[in-house]
């Protein structure tokens, strides 16, 4: 059972290698965008904890800032 | 309507939603690959084969699919000059590529076993080879050109030269002779695929059509703080 699943009489090399090939883009793709994600969530933090506490109260007001600052470990 | 659009507005759903996309994708994904591999029948002609098709076919109907969104939403955004909609065209275009190239080469690897070449410049491959290139000359056109208006009009022009593409991409079975077959779904009239390789099909193309999502989510979400970091240096 299990050696037929792998060889799957002769076609074995073929189907896997495409399965894996889309895994691989799959997986890559995922952590390409998320260290983007990240990068620019900390650039973020970062300029957030330099402003003054006038500046930094101002930037709060606005609802996505909030949620940034709000979501910070997520996804 | 479009008011609704607004960043402001749909920011605290899109930053959110993707822990809960990415764990409903690795269930349907989990569910696929078990239908795919194991309990989906082999093809009285191609043999186990034909198990590639359950990944070729999905990410060719998505990567189709996304460009078309990718053009409808860019024309609308020109017209009507709204940058959401080009913010969102942008964020659905990484994975519209890699399901070009999973499509591309998860077909060149069915090739090989079933029409003895691993590439054939035929009318479908060629179209879809095409239809990749424009992808690229999309993402790189947001890279080269920072001056907003100018990039919103190139990226609309390559979306709309590109758009004529994809009809022939799905016509370029029944107008030449290619090695490509012809479709075995169809909407309008009867399927001649069978419900044991058609419900694996339609669980793959979930999966993908999620992950896709958790990708433009992500994305998306990363462009708005880009925004946000640019509004930050301006205070």
């Amino acid at each position: 059972m299990i050696n037929e699943l792998i060889t799957m009489n002769g076609y074995g090399l073929h189907v896997w290698s495409a399965f894996a090939f889309t895994l691989l883009s799959f997986v890559s793709l995922y952590v390409v965008i998320k260290i983007q994600y990240t990068k620019e969530k900390n650039k973020f933090l970062i300029k957030f904890g330099n402003l003054n506490s006038e500046r930094a109260s101002f930037a709060k007001s606005q609802s996505i800032n909030k949620e940034i600052l709000s979501n910070t470990s997520r996804i | 309507m479009f008011k609704y659009f607004e960043p402001n507005k749909i920011f605290s759903i899109t930053s959110r939603a993707p822990k809960y996309v990415l764990f409903l994708f690795i269930i349907i994904l989990s569910i696929g690959l078990v239908e795919a591999l194991v309990l989906s029948p082999e093809d009285y002609k191609q043999g186990h084969s034909v198990r590639i098709m359950y990944v070729h076919v999905p990410a060719a109907w998505i990567t189709l699919g996304i460009f078309s969104a990718i053009t409808f939403l860019s024309v609308i955004g020109y017209i009507f000059k709204l940058r959401n909609f080009f913010l969102i065209s942008k964020s659905l275009a990484p994975s519209g590529f890699v399901f070009n190239i999973i499509a591309l080469v998860t077909g060149s690897i069915w090739g090989k076993p079933t029409w003895g070449t691993w590439w054939a410049w035929d009318a479908r491959i060629t179209s879809m080879l095409i239809l990749g290139l424009f992808y690229l000359m999309y993402l790189i056109a947001w890279r080269i050109y920072q001056d907003s208006d100018r990039v919103f009009k190139i990226t609309s022009i390559i979306t709309i030269i590109g758009i004529v593409n994809v009809p022939i991409i799905k016509y370029s079975v029944d107008w030449w002779n290619t090695l490509h077959q012809p479709a075995s779904i169809n909407i309008l009239s009867k399927s001649s695929i069978h419900i044991s390789m058609m419900f694996p099909l339609m669980i793959m193309t979930a999966a993908f059509a999620l992950f896709s999502l958790l990708i433009f989510l992500m994305k998306y979400n990363t462009e708005l703080i880009k925004i946000k970091n640019k509004g930050l240096d301006r205070l």
